[in-house]
């Protein structure tokens, strides 16, 4: 099956083990994943705070490039990208006369056909169903799963999971033999876009999630937007700093966590690629998984 | 011939602004059967009406035409006029120029000529009308009045104190409501129970009133003035002729530790209860659902202690018909509850709990003797955070009206805890403080000021458990949105309130309308607000929409004075403006083929089948018949019958035929 997608330049620079991710489990399902051409930047938090009119128009066009290129569903994996074009698809559908002028602007159609799926989505629609076959050693650790803001809100707009309390990561995490923990920072913000400018603060709001989550007992803290990432990983040593403690929680991916549930190498995974070292205990290898056997049985038969 | 009248109103300059009324009247006295045509500056006055007397009188009309307002408000006007004049009321119409015509356009010859083309159209269907005589029902003098919370209470005794019968049908074992739940009742602080209880005796004592408890109105037919409901007595397991309510049963009961509804799940009672002590009528139920004996066939403990014999296990429900005059509906409201607020925490953490579980641990008759005990451990809190506006006003939560108690029930329970506990700490989080009454606003005032309850003006994000504290994530929007974190020892949340369970359900079996979020809807938001669009049914307290005691009994004693007024009637007229299916003699009967495509559209039941026999008592026809005292003449059987065998008295087909015709003959 191929899939149109749009990477988005975090999945491009400072987070390609995302990508990386993202199109090693596809591969793995059997999923192409085909670049929608000549993408654009989409805007992220830069254009919406300065322009209405650039806000939409560069997300716009990135819709308007993916109905040219014949896809009827594409893959957004960084949370502000989805976002963003969520957001634009929605305004330009209740705002006839904005839509209208947005479309003069990029000079180019866009009829709103065009389905946004974010990673959750993906794997909830095409992935889980054949999860069984493929399963290789379950992920059985103590996850965390932080969504961050930009995956669930604003939640009349994105209609995705409960706003306040989501749960469809902790049901994936489920799926593959972790078990989520309850916690109560899985909304709360990491401190986005101040990473640069306000690295203080970053260090403040992104310690309380991290606090919170070796708090309730978790082993790992699964995200599935590249801020959030950066800022649990990256920022690790201010955290610390501001935490006046240690500490080492590593942050996954949901793909990179599904990745290794299915058997991707962690270098495919790109699991060497996070500052915070990925030193998960060894346990739950279970050499009889079913595993790549069945699946090849079911090939063959 | 027709002789028909025409009076032109200038409604002051509201009329006469736009439209020449002169013109108008001269205008239309040139019409064919017009006899006579005049306007006049208020029509509606005293010598305005009198025109219309004397020219009936002295013209001998057969019909007029008052040219004027909307027919809503003086309708009843004119045709009271036409009938002192010796006219049957029914040959007096009204045609709306100022609605229709001069208020919606701007003054000029194109106006007076709309005015004249409404005019003509009213003048030819008149001609038409037929003299009508209002409808005659009797009236049966008992009032049924669902729910036994305190406006069901007080609409109960005003009616039978007004010498009236009243049959009272309350679902739970005892009547009370959560008025009965409540600790201290705001502004005064005075005790629920004990300015309730004595009602509740009331009722039973009553020799007017008949109370089923346990019991739900199932069915409902007729219409004002002769209801026949059909109740559901579900069976108590006991035989109340003989229990002396001695309550040996309940403390002899094996089974405890059922959560108490009663006490909103903080309290304990046994399979067979009664609710609370001071409970009407204050004899227990068996519940079958979680007793022993109907779970696995074994144990009859009561059964044995019981000095009288009392206990019937193969009591069954008994189903009655009961005849009633009138309805009274005050089946109350219930708050949202658990999972509603998933962020905070409610139904995972014990000391989360919402207003009525806080009224429970404040009353003296509660599981804790009214000491305010968190329910986790039963340590007495340091720190309570009351969140109002939990759900209420919030889009988000699908409820977007306010719930209109709870600011000052939230007052109130802080007043309550820091009047209890004198060094704890009590913070409110509200949006606004809603304390439009008597004496409320000077009530929260005194929860601020004087028992320093923290007012903090934000919402609350969060809520989590911590080292055996909760949490709680707000904002203080006052200091320009600061974060505020408080580390509470118990969190009451002001939770919505809504429409009573099964409220959807009930109002679909009474036809009653109700609203987006199932509260029954009333008449008219302003003139009519404890009447419902059911003639004979009427509403009391919070099934209409959140609402306070004082507002509750005030809406009680409004339905129950709207009651009496139609008791003091031996029998009922109406307007006889309702639907028809023709007749003939034999042997054609009527065009009706009794295909009965009217019944399942009538929104008012209002469509029966009439056998025709021949003479040895075989059926040879079924036709449509028309109940007058149900029908509201909406007209959709009517425009849906495809035989056209049916007609609506004062709308003909023939009448509205002649109006149009007249506009398009100028």
């Amino acid at each position: 099956m191929k899939l149109g997608y749009y990477p988005g330049c975090s999945l491009k620079g400072g987070s390609r083990e995302y990508k990386e991710s993202v199109v090693a489990l596809c591969k793995r399902f059997d999923i192409t994943l085909v670049e929608v051409p000549d993408w654009n930047c989409c805007g992220a938090t830069a254009a919406h705070n300065l322009n209405k009119e650039l806000s939409l128009s560069l997300p716009a066009r990135i819709l308007a490039q993916a109905e040219k290129a014949g896809f009827e569903e594409i893959l957004v994996p960084c949370a502000a990208c989805y976002n963003r074009l969520m957001v634009t698809a929605h305004e330009m559908k209740t705002q006839p006369a904005l839509g209208q002028r947005v479309k003069e602007i990029i000079g180019m159609e866009v009829s709103g056909k065009v389905r946004i799926l974010n990673v959750i989505q993906l794997i909830e629609k095409y992935l889980l169903d054949k999860l069984e076959l493929k399963m290789h050693r379950p992920f059985d650790y103590r996850a965390a799963c932080y969504y961050g803001c930009l995956l669930v809100r604003p939640s009349n707009i994105l209609q995705f999971d409960r706003p306040e309390d989501p749960e469809t990561m902790d049901k994936v995490i489920r799926k593959i033999g972790g078990q989520p923990v309850e916690w109560e920072f899985k909304v709360e913000c990491c401190g986005a876009g101040m990473s640069v400018s306000r690295t203080d603060l970053v260090a403040k709001l992104s310690g309380k999630v991290i606090d919170n989550a070796v708090y309730r007992g978790a082993e790992v803290i699964i995200v599935a937007c590249p801020m959030c990432h950066s800022n649990l990983d990256m920022r690790r040593p201010d955290i610390n700093k501001y935490l006046e403690k240690k500490t080492d929680i590593p942050v996954l991916y949901i793909t990179q966590a599904m990745g290794l549930a299915v058997g991707i190498s962690e270098k495919e995974l790109g699991l060497h690629r996070h500052f915070v070292p990925v030193r998960l205990p060894e346990k739950g290898l279970l050499t009889d998984m079913p595993g790549e056997e069945l699946e090849h049985q079911q090939k063959e038969g | 011939m027709a002789r028909i009248g025409v009076f032109v109103c200038h409604c002051g300059e509201n009329i006469s602004a736009t439209v020449d009324c002169a013109k108008v009247a001269n205008t239309i006295a040139k019409m064919n059967g017009v006899v006579h045509s005049v306007d006049y500056k208020y029509m509606c006055s005293d010598p305005g009406q009198t025109l219309i007397k004397e020219a009936i009188r002295e013209k001998g009309l057969t019909g007029i035409v008052v040219a004027a307002c909307s027919p809503r408000m003086h309708e009843p006007t004119f045709r009271k006029a036409t009938s002192e004049a010796g006219l049957n009321p029914f040959l007096c119409e009204m045609a709306n120029i100022r609605e229709h015509v001069s208020w919606v356009h701007d003054k000029g010859d194109p106006t007076t000529d709309k005015a004249i083309d409404v005019v003509r159209t009213l003048v030819e269907k008149v001609k038409k009308n037929q003299p009508l005589e209002p409808i005659r029902v009797p009236v049966t003098k008992t009032a049924l009045v669902v729910g036994g919370g305190v406006a069901g209470i007080q609409a109960a005794l005003d009616i039978a104190n007004a010498g009236h019968k009243v049959i009272m049908v309350e679902r739970e074992p005892s009547i009370g409501g959560h008025m009965s739940q409540l600790s201290e009742t705001f502004p005064t602080l005075d005790c629920s129970q004990c300015i309730l209880t004595p009602r509740m005796v009331e009722i039973a004592q009553h020799p007017n009133i008949t109370l089923y408890t346990y019991a739900e109105v199932t069915a409902l037919d007729g219409f004002i003035g002769n209801f026949k409901a059909t109740i559901r007595r579900k069976a108590k397991s006991l035989d109340e002729d003989l229990c002396t309510g001695c309550g040996l049963c309940t403390t002899k009961c094996p089974v405890k530790k059922i959560p108490s509804e009663f006490e909103q799940g903080l309290g304990f009672r046994p399979a067979i209860y009664v609710p609370f002590p001071q409970a009407v009528p204050n004899k227990p139920v068996i519940d079958r659902e979680n007793c022993t004996y109907y779970l696995k066939g074994k144990c009859r403990v009561c059964e044995k202690v019981c000095p009288t014999n009392a206990i019937r296990f193969d009591q069954e429900d008994t189903i009655m018909e009961i005849e009633a005059g009138a309805l009274v509906l005050a089946t109350g409201f219930d708050i949202k509850r658990a999972d509603f607020f998933p962020e905070y925490g409610y139904g995972k953490y014990k000391d989360v709990i919402d207003g009525l579980q806080f009224e429970r641990l404040a009353s003296a008759s509660g599981p804790t003797m009214g000491e305010i005990r968190r329910p986790s451990d039963g340590r007495v809190p340091e720190k309570i955070v009351f969140i109002a506006c939990a759900g209420s006003r919030d889009p988000a939560k699908g409820i977007e009206y306010c719930s209109k108690i709870c600011c000052m029930y939230t007052a109130k329970h802080a007043m309550l805890y820091k009047h209890k506990v004198h060094h704890g700490e009590a913070y409110v989080f509200y949006m606004d403080i809603r304390a439009g009454g008597k004496m409320y606003e000077e009530f929260v005032r005194r929860a601020i000021e004087e028992d320093d309850a923290k007012y903090v003006r934000g919402r609350v994000s969060r809520i989590y458990e911590k080292d055996g504290k909760l949490i709680v994530k707000g904002a203080d929007t006052l200091l320009n949105g600061r974060p505020v974190e408080i580390e509470a020892d118990m969190v009451v949340l002001a939770t919505a309130g809504v429409a009573s369970q099964g409220a959807e359900e009930l109002a679909q079996t009474l036809h009653v309308s109700y609203d987006a979020h199932k509260f029954f809807a009333e008449a008219h938001p302003k003139l009519k607000p404890v009447e419902t669009n059911t003639a004979g049914i009427f509403l009391a307290g919070a099934c209409q929409a959140p609402k306070d005691i004082p507002e509750s009994v005030a809406a009680a004693s409004g339905a129950a004075a709207k009651v009496i007024g139609l008791f003091s009637n031996d029998e009922l007229t109406r307007e006889p403006l309702v639907a028809i299916v023709n007749r003939f003699p034999p042997p054609y009967f009527s065009t009706c083929v009794g295909c009965f495509m009217c019944q399942p559209v009538c929104p008012y039941q209002a469509i029966e089948k009439e056998q025709i026999k021949d003479r040895s008592g075989k059926v040879i026809r079924e036709l449509a018949r028309i109940n007058p005292g149900l029908c509201q003449g909406c007209g959709t059987c009517v425009a849906l019958c495809r035989s056209k065998s049916i007609d609506l008295y004062g709308y003909t087909n023939h009448q509205v035929y002649q109006e149009v015709v007249a506009l398009l003959n100028e």
